[in-house]
């Protein structure tokens, strides 16, 4: 099992997303309103040393585990799928104050609700699937 | 041990999230977690109905182990990691949430009027959650990427299309708080 690595990775981030609130469904609510710098700060936080991190992925002068080069995949191209779907995500997060990774990090603490809003998620995600080719990009 | 059980502030969030994309490519793979509800339609059978649920979910286990740890890590959080769910949350945003009728604001991680047991199985609480989750699963799976993966990997990639992203979630997360919720409550 070399991907047992991940499944300590998950304990760990849903370790980290519960201690610093960032499942709180309070927390994005204050975010939304903008009357809290704690999320900012966190998400603010994650991006400026993540971009550090990338740059030497970049450079190679961090490879992977097997030595090869770290090229993060380019995320899919257009306007209308990142404004619209984005929007239609942020719905849902502002309302119920999951989002993709909290909502199983949820499931440790509300575990009825929050596999309601999973269930939702994969109706949605079949959904967009059904659809995908008609949708505009 | 004390800080342990204590909140984590903010600036120990952003680093330890950078940490968690860091391993997550250093392990081989792209970092995200919106893909998953994919792979979940993938194993409840949506391929015999779409094409584009015809994938092998087995190229994705490590990503499944991820959210089974995800799911462990937040069992271990709740019940021996946080003795205390209180928020130190704004006045205003307790006064606000009060007066819209809900109860011990900020003394839980989730309001009662939302992850109550009671709640969800009610036939409004059960259509506010699973719309809610048809938003996320849909939208995620447009937009191409969740927090995980537009807001921190693509941000932080600079990718234009993460940053489009990332204005469509706070237009909907404002629609949501701003307009929705004092609309339900």
């Amino acid at each position: 099992m070399k991907n047992i690595k991940f499944l300590v990775l998950g304990i760990f981030f849903a370790i980290v997303l519960s201690k610093v609130q960032a499942i709180s469904w309070f927390r994005f609510y204050e975010m939304f309103k903008f009357q809290s710098f704690h999320m900012f700060g966190i998400i603010g936080g994650a991006v400026i040393v993540s971009a550090m991190i990338m740059q030497l992925f970049k450079r190679g002068v961090i490879k992977d585990i097997n030595g090869n080069k770290i090229i993060p995949r380019p995320k899919k191209k257009g306007v209308i799928r990142t404004l619209v779907g984005g929007t239609f995500f942020g719905l849902g997060w502002g309302v119920s104050g999951a989002c993709a990774a909290p909502v199983f990090v949820i499931l440790g603490f509300k575990w009825l609700p929050a596999l309601i809003i999973l269930l939702g998620a994969l109706i949605g995600a079949f959904i967009y699937g059904l659809l995908s080719k008609k949708l505009p990009s | 041990m004390e800080i342990i059980f204590q909140p984590w502030p903010w600036y120990v969030g952003g680093p330890l999230i950078a940490l968690t994309l860091f391993l997550y490519f250093y392990f081989g793979k792209n970092f995200g977690a919106s893909t998953n509800f994919e792979t979940l339609c993938t194993m409840a059978g949506a391929g015999k109905v779409s094409d584009y649920f015809k994938k092998d979910w087995k190229d994705r286990d490590f990503a499944l182990l991820f959210v089974v740890g995800l799911i462990i890590g937040g069992f271990i959080s709740s019940n021996y990691l946080i003795l205390d769910q209180t928020i130190d949350l704004n006045p205003k945003t307790f006064q606000e949430l009060t007066d819209l009728g809900f109860s011990n604001v900020g003394n839980t991680y989730f309001p009662n009027e939302i992850f109550g047991n009671e709640v969800a199985m009610s036939l409004k609480g059960f259509l506010i959650l699973i719309l809610s989750g048809a938003c996320i699963g849909f939208g995620t799976r447009y937009a191409g990427g969740c927090t995980s993966g537009h807001a921190i990997t693509g941000l932080s990639n600079f990718q234009l299309p993460s940053l489009l992203a990332v204005i469509g979630f706070f237009i909907g997360g404002i629609i949501a708080v701003w307009f929705l919720i004092p609309l339900i409550f």
